[in-house]
């Protein structure tokens, strides 16, 4: 096939990736959007194919390889517990990122079979795309590696710090510059893997001292990553598709990190520079006074929620790791039953990762109707008659409001405290992520359920 | 003078990122997670590098270091582009309107 006839149909696919994101602004819409990505990915490898034009032994290897990985593909995708998506997402995004490594060593390699020159004189301007390419990818592959860690609970999910950590990230991104330049001049491969090496490093550096609660910033700002290192190296392979992609991918992942990071009133820098919650957690635990706090059981929640006639439900992360979803679900019929109107309040930045309140609703058949944004139901609360706050802490405390000397001050919270009353599930009064006293433990109209979050909610199914 | 090429696929690049950014704007925030699945299945594309690494040379000696880098890159990728297409399928699947 010839170069311009692949290169349209390399646009082409560009276009489909570009309509399958459009297709996720309503979710009638995200399935056929879906079906957009896979016909220009197919379209992709099968021009590639057909521009390389060798069909001997090496096309049954390579159509081997896309098997043996389509099948792991698949069968993780079956598999996949919808509450372990954010450690799914980051392994997928350490997968592109050492893909990207790969290519650009086979690249640097082998530059004649890219049209980049020889060994030893490749291209300047490929040098440089190439080298940025890997250095993004190994980033993105060792970042991704210590995020899907933290999140898997292998790996602590508090915040690692050390003194200098900041100046030794700083020169190390300058010796990748410097390192880069040096390859210009040279085309010495040793200075090329060693920009490979010090990245992988860095890439464990950046995301050492993030803690578990940051992770949608993480996981968002990786995938921003994996994308502008397709797009190094669709700049080096002079390849539209992976371009096009590349910019998509990456002003994606940019806009989420942003989101996530508003979502916490904090600047960008603020969440990669990390230790919110180490620096904080002393300060919390120091100030905790004894205050009187009301409990009770399900019986009490029961009777409150039945004889309501509106109740908005507020899920958090607490709620995946119980597993709550299903129950909470039996929990919203049964209280419909009783003529109840319900509706589930979604904070940005509730979960591990954006959205992941959403897609765990959704796994438990909750209608995408009835779960509303931050700003759509915040004015809801005032109205409704019972608030039940199930896995969330930070995103309902009114000290964000409130109290200027409070770590999370000016972060949108959910007006949870402004319905008639509030059931809070929750294990014990210790703090939350950000290791501030949450005050709506202690309000009048606040009645805690010390209690596992799955098990409160299927003894109130059991009362009701 | 004639215009570099580098200066169109940096063109196409810069306004690729414009698209996104309106395009990502306009992505509902309940979808946010399938949006992370299937950008991390598209970004496979770089597949495509991968293929071409594979089969670079001759084809008597197909497994020589970059060819071999080449071959391990499609796994990764081939993982990524099933994987992510068909979680955000099952994802997706999920989102349901509520019966009347």
């Amino acid at each position: 096939m010839s170069a311009n006839l692949s290169a349209f149909f390399y646009l082409i696919s560009g276009i489909l990736f570009i309509l399958a994101l459009r297709g996720l602004s309503s979710p009638e819409t995200s399935r056929q959007g879906n079906y957009f990505g896979i016909a220009g990915m197919a379209i992709s490898i099968i021009v590639t194919f057909l521009s390389v034009g060798i069909f001997g032994s090496g096309f049954i290897y390579v159509l081997l390889f896309l098997v043996i990985g389509g099948s792991i593909g698949a069968f993780i995708a079956f598999k996949i517990p919808m509450t372990a998506m954010p450690e799914l997402v980051a392994g997928f995004h350490s997968l592109v990122g050492l893909a990207a490594v790969f290519v650009a060593i086979s690249a640097f390699l082998k530059p004649e079979a890219f049209d980049l020159g020889i060994v030893g004189d490749i291209k300047l301007a490929s040098l440089i795309e190439m080298s940025l390419g890997a250095a993004i990818g190994a980033i993105t592959f060792s970042g991704s590696i210590i995020a899907f860690l933290k999140l898997r609970g292998i790996m602590s999910g508090a915040p690692i710090t050390f003194k200098g950590q900041h100046i030794i990230n700083l020169f190390l991104g300058l010796a990748i510059i410097f390192l880069i330049y040096y390859l210009c001049l040279s085309q010495s491969s040793n200075i090329f893997w060693s920009i490979v090496l010090i990245s992988f490093i860095v890439g464990v550096l950046l995301i050492i001292p993030i803690g578990g609660a940051d992770m949608p910033v993480v996981i968002s700002m990786l995938n921003s990553y994996s994308g502008w290192a397709a797009a190094g190296i669709g700049f080096t392979l002079e390849n539209t598709a992976l371009i096009i992609t590349g910019a998509l991918v990456g002003s994606s992942g940019a806009i989420l990190s942003y989101i996530m990071c508003k979502g916490m009133n904090r600047s960008f820098f603020n969440v990669i520079l990390g230790g919110w919650g180490a620096a904080d957690q002393a300060l919390g635990k120091n100030n905790k006074e004894q205050k009187p706090v009301k409990s009770g059981n399900a019986d009490d929640a029961a009777f409150l929620m039945k004889n309501a006639s509106s109740v908005i439900i507020v899920p958090g992360y607490g709620m995946a790791v119980a597993q709550a979803q299903h129950a909470l679900r039996e929990m919203v019929d049964a209280l419909k039953k009783n003529g109840v109107k319900v509706s589930y309040a979604i904070h940005p930045v509730a979960g591990r990762m954006p959205g992941h309140m959403n897609v765990l609703l959704a796994e438990a058949n909750v209608p995408y109707d009835e779960v509303f944004e931050l700003e759509e139901i915040n004015n809801d609360f005032a109205n409704c008659d019972v608030a039940y706050v199930i896995g969330a802490n930070d995103v309902t405390n009114p000290v964000a409001k409130s109290d200027p000397q409070s770590p999370i001050y000016g972060m949108p919270v959910l007006d949870v405290e402004k319905s008639k009353s509030v059931l809070f599930v929750k294990r014990s009064l210790s703090p939350g992520y950000a290791g501030i006293d949450n005050d709506l433990f202690y309000r009048d109209n606040t009645l805690m359920l010390f209690a596992d979050a799955k098990k409160m909610t299927e003894e109130i199914v059991k009362s009701l | 003078m004639e215009i570099d090429p580098f200066i169109f696929r940096l063109s196409i690049f810069i306004l690729s990122i414009f698209v996104g950014y309106y395009v990502v704007w306009s992505v509902t925030p309940s979808l946010h997670t399938p949006l992370m699945s299937v950008t991390n299945a598209i970004s496979s594309v770089i597949i495509v590098g991968a293929i071409i690494a594979a089969l670079a040379g001759s084809s008597q000696n197909i497994f020589e270091t970059s060819n071999i880098f080449g071959f391990l890159a499609i796994l990764l990728a081939a993982v990524n582009i099933f994987g992510g297409f068909l979680v955000t399928q099952r994802m997706l699947q999920m989102y349901k309107k509520k019966k009347k």
